[in-house]
C-alpha cells in the first residue's frame, strides 16, 4: 500500500518537474506569458484603476465633505443626471452619434463605389486614380479641418475671413463654417479610404466567374450586384463600418477646430476640456460612456459579420473581367477625377498657399512671401514666430514626432509580428485566445479616451514602473497600445502565409526557438513586417487625439505644436508644419512601399 | 541502434481521439512503411516520433532510450532525438539557395565552415542535383525540389529517417524514379527509415515491413508479402491490391470442426471455429482467376461483362448471377462481350472472413477441401 503511493507520489512530482521544464524550455510560453503581462499592465489594469476613480472623491473636489479616496457616486451623478448633465454628457453624446453615423453612411457609400468604379470597372488610369484615392489616409484627418477653415471661415468667430468671404466680400453662413455640416464632410472626405481600401481589397477576390455564372443564369447587371456581388463584399463593407465609426467617434481634432469656436462639442472635446478645466473625474466617466458606446456598436457588428463570412471567395486564377461603362465612362471620370481633386489635390495646394500669404486671407500675388518657411524672427510678422525652418520649437517637436513615430512603428510591427506568430501557431491554447483578445481591446477604446487614462496613469507610479509623465516613453507606448490591433492584423495574416511545415523543418534540424524566428520566419514575413510597420508610421506621424493631453514643451510633437499654433492664431506657421507631416508620410510610404511590397489593405481590416 | 518503440501511445485533438493504443516495435535498419487512408493516423504518428506533436498517453523509445513518457508528460525535444524528416510539401525555406537549406541543418551544430561544405557537396553529389546548389527553391522543378528535401534531411546523418507521403506531390513518371532511389539511399544509408503513404503499391515496392492504420488504430503489421497473401482484415483487403480484391459475400454453417461453405464458386471446408457467424466474405484476387474459352472439368460459367485492355495486361469483368468479378491476365487477350466462360480459382489463395468482425478466419484454403467434398 504505502509503496504503491510512494509509487504514485514520485509520478506526480516527475509529471510536476516536466511540466515546469516544457513551460521555461518553450520560448512560445515565456513570450505568451510576457505578453499578457504587458497588455494587462498596459491596457487592463489602466481600465479598471480609471473606473474605479470615477467612484472616489478627487483632490479636485471643492465640496466640504469630500475625503479623497472615499467611496461615492457623486460624480456618476451629476454626470448624468445633474444640473450640467445636458451640455455635459447628452448634447455632446447627440452630436457624437449623429457625427458617427452620418460619416459612416456618406464614407461607405463613397469608398465602396470609388473601390467598385477602380476595380471592377474599365475607367482608365487605374493606377493613379488608385493611388490618389488613398492619398487622403497620409493627412491628419484634421488638416482637411483646416483647408475647411481656408475656405469657408467667416469673420463672425474672429480672426481673418477666408478664401469665399474675399471673393465675394459676403462671409458664408456659421452652420457652413463651423460646426455640424463641416465636421461631418471633413472627417468623410477623410475616412472614406477605409470603405475604399477593404471593399476594393473584397472586390478583387471574388471571381468574376461568380458574377459570369449569375449572368448565364439569366440575371440582369443589376440584379447580379445585388444578389451577388453586394453580399459577398457585406463582411468587408461591415467591417469598414466598424473603423470608421470607431474613428469617428474618437475623433477630437477636427471637432476641435471647427466645432470649438461656435461651441458644438462632441464627446472627445467634452472629454479634453473637462480634463483641461478641473473636472477629470467628469472627463474620466465620460470616455467610459464612449468606450462603451464604441463597444457596443462594435459588438453588434460583429455579431453580424460573423454570420456573414463568406471563406470560399477563391479563384485566384481567374482574372476579373472589367465591366464595360461605355457611355458612363466620360461621367464616372469625370466624377472620379472630381472627387479625387476636391479631397487630394485641392486641399493641399490651398495649404501650401496659405503657408505663402504674409497677411492671412490675401490671395494677391504681392502678398506673397517665403517667410513662413525660411524667415528669421520678426517682431512685426507673427508676434515673432520664426519660418518653420528656423524655429527651435518646430524643429525639436519635428525631431520628436519622427523618434516617436519611427520607434513606436517599429515595436509595433514586431509586436504584431510575434503575437500574429504566437495567435496563428498555437491557437488552440488559451493563453493565445487571451493575447488575441488582449490585443484588440484597444480598438475598442477612443484615441481621446485611452490619453485620458494615460493621463491619469502617467502622473503616479504604476506597480514597479516609474513616473512617465512628461517622458517621449510614453507617447510611445500609447502608440504602440493604440496601433496594437492595426499591427497585429498585418502581422497575423502574414503569419497565416507562412506554412508551418517551414517552421517545424527547421525544429527538426535542431534550430533553437530564436534561430527559427530570425532565420525562418522574419525574413519570410517581412512585406507583412513592413506593412506593420508603415500603417502604424503613418498613424503615429499624424496623431493628434492620442497624445494632445500627454505632451509636455519638452516632448511636444509636431501635430501638437500644429493644435496649438492654430489655436493662437497662427495659422500660416500650422499649414507649414502640416506640409511638412504629409510630406514625410508621403515620402516613407513610397520608399516602404517599393522596397518593402506593402498592402496596407492587409493591416487595417477593422474587427478580427 | 536505433530501433523504435511505441507503446500505447494515444493523442488527442481537442476531444477526437485520432490514436488509440498504438503499439508498433520497429527493428534497427528497418524500412517501415505506415500505410492507409487520409485521416486513420499515420501521418500522426510519425508526427509523434519526430516531436512535432506529443502523445497525451504513451512510451516512445529510440535506441531503447526513453524519449517520450505520456503520462509523466516528458517529451524529449525533436532535435534531440538523432531523426530528421521529409515534409510532403517538402517545406524547403524559400529564401534560402539549395545550399543554405542543406547547410542549415549542420550549422545548428556549430560545425567548421569547410566541413559543413563537404557533407553539403556529398549529400548533394548522392541526390545528383549538385549543380544546382546556387539556385533557389522556387527555380527548380518538384523532383528537384524533393531531391533537396531528401539531401536536408540526410546531411545530418540521422540515424532514423521520416518521410512524409514525399512521393505525392510527384507525377507518375517521376514517382517512379524516385522509389528506386529511395530503395538504394535505404541500402546505402543503413538507417532506420519510417514512411508514410496512402499508396499501397509504393508501400509493397519499398517496405521491408508495413503497418496499415484505420481510424487510428493499426490493424497489421506484416511484411509486403504476407499482408499482400493474406490480409487479417476485411479493410486490408479492400485497400491493399490494384485492381481491387474480388470480395463474395455467402453464408457458411459449421460441422466437425470444419466450416462448411456453399458459393457461387462452389461448396468448399475450411478450418476454423465455432464463434464465426453465419455470414461471411471470400477474397478472390484477380491474377488468380484463369478464364477459359470451352468448358472445363471443375471450371464455374460465367459471362463476360467487359474487357478493359491496359497494354501489359488486360482486366476481364465477369458477372456470375448479380455478383460481379474482376480477373486480371498478363498481355492483350479478347472476349466478346456477354459471352459465356468458364473460370478456375486457385484455391490455396482464397481467404475467408467474418462480415461481423472483418476478421480473417481462414486463408489459404487448401484444394484437399475442394477434393474432400468431391470425396
Amino acid at each position: 500500500m504505502s509503496e504503491n503511493s510512494e509509487q504514485n507520489g514520485r509520478k506526480s512530482s516527475n509529471k510536476i518537474k516536466n511540466l515546469l521544464r516544457n513551460f521555461f524550455t518553450n520560448p512560445v510560453y515565456i513570450i505568451s506569458f510576457l505578453i499578457i503581462a504587458l497588455l494587462s499592465i498596459a491596457i487592463v489594469y489602466p481600465l479598471i484603476k480609471i473606473a474605479i476613480n470615477t467612484f472616489q472623491w478627487s483632490a479636485r473636489d471643492f465640496i466640504p465633505s469630500a475625503v479623497p479616496g472615499e467611496f461615492t457616486l457623486y460624480h456618476w451623478i451629476t454626470t448624468i443626471t445633474g444640473e450640467i448633465s445636458s451640455s455635459l454628457l447628452y448634447q455632446p453624446m447627440a452630436n457624437t452619434l449623429a457625427i458617427g453615423a452620418s460619416v459612416s453612411v456618406l464614407a461607405l457609400t463613397l469608398g465602396a463605389v470609388l473601390a467598385w468604379l477602380v476595380t471592377r470597372t474599365d475607367i482608365p488610369f487605374k493606377k493613379t486614380l488608385g493611388f490618389m484615392m488613398i492619398l487622403p489616409y497620409m493627412f491628419p484627418s484634421w488638416f482637411k479641418a483646416f483647408v475647411w477653415l481656408i475656405i469657408f471661415k467667416n469673420d463672425r468667430v474672429g480672426g481673418s475671413p477666408g478664401l469665399i468671404q474675399y471673393l465675394f466680400s459676403v462671409g458664408p453662413p456659421d452652420w457652413l463654417s463651423y460646426g455640424f455640416v463641416p465636421i461631418v464632410l471633413t472627417l468623410t472626405s477623410h475616412y472614406y479610404v477605409f470603405s475604399y481600401l477593404l471593399v476594393g481589397a473584397a472586390l478583387s477576390t471574388i471571381s468574376s466567374s461568380l458574377e459570369e455564372s449569375a449572368n448565364i443564369l439569366g440575371a440582369s447587371k443589376l440584379q447580379t450586384m445585388k444578389r451577388i456581388t453586394f453580399p459577398l463584399v457585406l463582411p468587408a463593407i461591415l467591417s469598414a463600418f466598424i473603423l470608421i465609426i470607431s474613428k469617428s467617434l474618437g475623433s477630437f481634432g477636427v471637432p476641435a477646430f471647427l466645432g470649438l469656436p461656435v461651441r458644438y462639442y462632441t464627446m472627445s472635446t467634452m472629454i479634453y476640456s473637462s480634463i483641461g478645466s478641473g473636472r477629470p473625474t467628469e472627463g474620466y466617466i465620460l470616455s467610459i460612456i464612449l468606450i462603451v458606446l464604441a463597444a457596443l456598436i462594435i459588438y453588434f457588428n460583429q455579431k453580424m459579420i460573423s454570420k456573414k463570412n463568406y471563406e470560399t471567395i477563391g479563384g485566384k486564377d481567374s482574372k476579373a473581367k472589367l465591366i464595360t461603362l461605355g457611355k458612363w465612362k466620360k461621367f464616372a471620370m469625370t466624377g472620379a477625377v472630381g472627387f479625387v481633386f476636391i479631397v487630394s489635390v485641392l486641399p493641399v495646394v490651398l495649404l501650401l498657399w496659405q503657408t505663402l500669404m504674409l497677411k492671412d486671407g490675401d490671395y494677391s500675388l504681392s502678398n506673397m512671401t517665403l517667410h513662413y518657411w525660411i524667415g528669421d524672427s520678426n517682431p512685426d510678422i507673427a508676434n515673432g514666430y520664426s519660418g518653420v525652418f528656423k524655429n527651435s520649437t518646430i524643429l525639436s517637436a519635428l525631431k520628436n514626432s519622427v523618434i516617436i513615430a519611427l520607434t513606436a512603428s517599429v515595436l509595433a510591427a514586431m509586436a504584431g509580428l510575434i503575437i500574429g506568430y504566437i495567435v496563428t501557431r498555437s491557437r488552440k491554447m488559451f493563453s493565445s485566445k487571451l493575447i488575441d483578445q488582449l490585443s484588440f481591446l484597444p480598438y475598442l477604446i477612443p484615441g481621446i479616451a485611452l490619453s485620458a487614462i494615460y493621463l491619469s496613469m502617467s502622473t503616479t507610479k504604476i506597480l514597479f514602473l516609474p513616473v512617465l509623465y512628461g517622458t517621449l516613453t510614453i507617447l510611445i507606448l500609447i502608440t504602440v497600445v493604440k496601433e496594437l490591433p492595426f499591427a497585429t492584423r498585418a502581422g497575423t495574416s502574414t503569419m497565416i502565409q507562412i506554412g508551418g511545415e517551414l517552421e517545424e523543418a527547421a525544429k527538426v534540424s535542431g534550430a533553437s526557438w530564436f534561430k527559427r524566428f530570425f532565420r525562418i520566419m522574419l525574413p519570410l514575413s517581412k512585406s507583412g513586417l513592413f506593412t506593420g510597420f508603415i500603417i502604424v508610421f503613418i498613424s503615429a506621424m499624424k496623431e493628434l487625439d492620442l497624445i494632445i493631453m500627454l505632451v509636455t514643451p519638452s516632448t511636444n510633437t509636431l501635430t501638437a505644436a500644429t493644435f496649438g499654433l492654430q489655436e493662437q492664431g497662427y495659422p500660416q506657421i500650422a499649414n507649414a508644419s502640416v506640409a511638412i507631416i504629409i510630406f514625410i508620410i508621403v515620402v516613407v510610404y513610397l520608399v516602404t512601399t517599393i522596397f518593402g511590397k506593402t498592402d496596407i489593405s492587409k493591416g487595417i481590416g477593422g474587427g478580427k | 541502434m536505433s530501433g523504435i518503440e511505441l507503446a500505447n501511445v494515444n493523442k488527442y485533438f481537442d476531444k477526437n481521439h485520432v490514436l488509440k493504443n498504438v503499439n508498433l516495435k520497429i527493428e534497427d535498419g528497418e524500412f517501415m512503411t505506415l500505410l492507409g487512408p487520409s485521416g486513420c493516423g499515420k501521418t500522426t504518428t510519425l508526427r509523434i516520433i519526430s516531436g512535432l506533436e506529443d502523445p497525451e498517453i504513451g512510451l516512445l523509445t529510440i535506441g531503447g532510450k526513453n524519449i517520450v513518457n505520456g503520462e509523466d508528460k516528458f517529451y524529449t525535444p525533436p532535435s534531440k532525438r538523432g531523426l530528421n524528416l521529409v515534409f510532403q510539401s517538402y517545406a524547403l525555406w524559400p529564401h534560402m539557395t539549395v545550399f543554405e537549406n542543406v547547410s542549415f541543418g549542420l550549422e545548428q551544430k556549430k560545425m567548421k565552415k569547410a566541413e559543413i561544405r563537404l557533407k553539403v557537396e556529398d549529400s548533394l553529389q548522392r541526390m545528383q542535383i549538385k549543380n544546382l546548389m546556387n539556385r533557389y527553391p522556387s527555380e527548380l522543378s518538384g523532383g528537384q525540389q524533393q531531391r533537396v528535401a531528401i539531401a536536408r534531411a540526410i546531411v545530418t546523418e540521422p540515424k532514423v529517417l521520416l518521410l512524409d507521403e514525399p512521393l505525392s506531390n510527384l507525377d507518375a513518371k517521376l514517382r517512379i524514379e524516385m522509389r528506386t532511389e529511395l530503395k538504394r539511399l535505404h541500402r546505402d544509408l543503413k538507417t532506420t527509415i519510417v514512411y508514410v503513404t496512402h499508396d499501397q503499391e509504393e508501400a509493397l515496392t519499398l517496405s521491408t515491413r508495413i503497418s496499415v492504420f484505420f481510424d487510428g488504430e493499426i490493424v497489421q503489421s506484416d511484411t509486403p508479402q504476407k499482408l499482400y497473401r493474406a490480409p487479417n482484415d476485411l479493410r486490408v483487403a479492400k485497400f491493399i491490391g490494384n485492381p481491387t480484391i474480388n470480395l463474395i459475400e455467402e453464408t457458411c454453417s459449421y460441422k466437425n470442426n470444419q466450416l462448411i461453405i456453399n458459393s457461387i464458386l462452389g461448396d468448399f471446408f475450411a478450418d476454423g471455429d465455432e464463434n464465426v457467424s453465419d455470414n461471411i466474405t471470400l477474397s478472390v484476387k484477380p491474377e488468380d482467376i484463369k478464364i477459359y474459352s470451352e468448358p472445363i472439368g471443375n471450371g464455374v460459367e460465367a459471362q463476360v461483362y467487359s474487357v478493359l485492355p491496359a497494354g501489359s495486361e488486360t482486366l476481364i469483368q465477369l458477372r456470375i448471377g448479380d455478383q460481379l468479378l474482376t480477373a486480371k491476365e498478363i498481355g492483350e487477350v479478347n472476349y466478346p462481350l456477354d459471352s459465356k466462360v468458364w473460370i478456375t480459382f486457385s484455391f490455396n489463395k482464397i481467404n475467408v472472413y467474418d462480415n461481423k468482425t472483418g476478421k480473417l478466419i481462414a486463408k489459404e484454403v487448401e484444394e484437399q477441401t475442394k477434393k474432400a467434398q468431391f470425396a
